[in-house]
């Protein structure tokens, strides 16, 4: 059958039985070089033609239907369009570090793939600390912004790197809480083992009413993480031009383009991983026959699937909700998200202690 | 793949970003121009330097972030094994958790969590 960890063995069972262990390993990492560029590559395109269709369907109109079939291509065209611009470094502005912040916007979206399980067996590293590491690299990533905010020489930027920083670092909290709840939960940091304990049920549904909540607060706390409206105030259009990449232009504004957009998909992906159980197909209870229908499905289908519902979700507050001004952003988390978790947290915890999860 | 995966991962992202700028300067016939190197501020001459003082606000919750974000790290070993330890567990983080929100408290109440 079918599986994406059938072909990594196959792979790496050709690779081991053709060349010695030092060019196994140069082979595997070019090989994981290759899929990891290509899925950014990838996922930035379909992601911002995605956010445009949804953006399309939800204010009843077509959205981009002009270049290639239904639109399909219009990405590429504006890859393209972004090649060919001019990459402008301000005279004031601080070079090396202004150069600098998308490699290191980058460098943190793409280290953040290493526990992602996208199949079963389909892992790059699977550390045994994953959840703790991926909160750690995480929040690296507001270090990029405020360097290219900083670096820029310009008050837009600056405005904008510094509510980025607030924003990011106060919602980190909350995410952090919600993560914790389901740690609590599942007694296991590692990602693997995380998956394996929703295999009865996801931790939505297990955890009764508070892993709802908890699920709630990540998704408000990653839609604010990531810069994204109704909490766009980092790069609100209106007041602040693009925020702290006002001054980019060309590739290395559409590196943070990218960042953003691979960001997106994964806080999602960890969201489906750690409450939608990652590539566990849907089981309810003792229903054999249902069961044994969802295992059919591949296990990458099912973890595109949900990260690609929760992408869709976070899509769909950007066209519901107004933005938030700045002492709203902060009030909503210190004085209301904080709390609700902190409590949530000590709530799940009895949960877990007493066993009265399924 | 184990920790060499970091490595990689890191490679590949400095690959992809280089390769991305690289690819655009090919095809850039840059011009020069004297006002092309100015900070963008609406078209208006730029009126000062951005680098000066700003919101004291920003300062205030990054502190207060720092507190809540150590008491998160002390959490995650304690969040693994609380189910084996039990109810004991669940006391003492409670203690823990109810000094930290006096703590809280204290902010709000000297309005650091306030906007001015």
């Amino acid at each position: 059958m079918f599986s994406l960890e059938h072909i990594t063995n196959e792979v790496q069972n050709w690779l081991s039985s053709n060349f010695s262990s030092g060019w196994v390993l140069v082979w595997e990492c070019l090989i994981v070089i290759v899929l990891t560029t290509g899925l950014f590559a990838v996922l930035g395109l379909v992601l911002v033609l995605m956010e445009r269709k949804v953006a399309a369907q939800i204010q009843i109109r077509l959205g981009p239907n002009r270049v290639g079939p239904r639109g399909m291509l219009q990405t590429v065209a504006d890859t393209l369009k972004l090649v060919m611009k001019e990459g402008l470094t301000p005279d004031l502005a601080d070079k090396f570090l202004f150069n600098l912040a998308p490699f290191l916007v980058m460098m943190v979206a793409m280290l953040l793939l290493a526990p992602i399980a996208f199949a079963r067996g389909f892992q790059l590293w699977d550390i045994n600390i994953g959840v703790l590491y991926i909160s750690a690299v995480s929040s690296l990533s507001v270090i990029g912004i405020l360097m290219a905010g900083w670096a820029s020489n310009n008050k837009y930027s600056l405005l904008g790197a510094m509510r980025s920083g607030a924003q990011i670092v106060s919602y980190e909290l909350s995410a952090g809480m919600a993560v914790l709840s389901i740690v609590v939960l599942s007694g296991s940091l590692q990602i693997t083992e995380i998956i394996q304990s929703q295999q009865n049920g996801w931790w939505l549904f297990k955890g009764h009413i508070p892993a709802v909540i908890a699920f709630v607060v990540f998704i408000i706390a990653v839609t604010a993480e990531t810069n994204r409206a109704p909490f766009d105030l980092a790069e609100a259009e209106s007041e602040l031009t693009a925020g702290f990449h006002t001054e980019y232009s060309g590739m290395k504004f559409a590196l943070f383009f990218l960042a953003e957009y691979i960001n997106i998909f994964i806080v999602c992906a960890i969201g489906a991983t750690l409450f939608l159980g990652g590539w566990m197909p849907l089981h309810i209870g003792s229903w054999g026959g249902f069961n044994h229908l969802m295992d059919y499905i591949p296990s990458s289908i099912w973890f595109l699937g949900k990260t690609f519902l929760l992408i869709f979700l976070i899509m769909w507050f950007r066209w519901t909700f107004p933005r938030l001004r700045v002492d709203q952003l902060l009030a909503l988390e210190w004085k209301y998200l904080l709390p609700i978790s902190m409590l949530n947290l000590l709530l799940v915890t009895l949960i877990a202690i007493l066993g009265w999860h399924f | 793949m184990g920790a060499v995966s970091l490595i990689v991962l890191v490679i590949a992202a400095v690959v992809f970003s280089a390769g991305g700028i690289l690819a655009g300067r090919l095809f850039v016939k840059g011009s020069t121009n004297p006002q092309k190197g100015q900070p963008y501020e609406c078209g208006i001459p730029t009126a000062s330097s951005p680098w000066q003082q700003f919101h004291v606000g920003y300062y205030l919750f990054a502190l207060l972030f720092l507190v809540f974000d150590v008491e998160l790290v002390f959490l995650y070993p304690w969040a693994v094994v609380v189910k084996e330890i039990g109810i004991i567990a669940l006391v003492e983080i409670l203690f823990f958790i109810f000094i930290l929100f006096i703590g809280f408290l204290y902010a709000h109440k000297q309005g650091a969590l306030k906007w001015i």
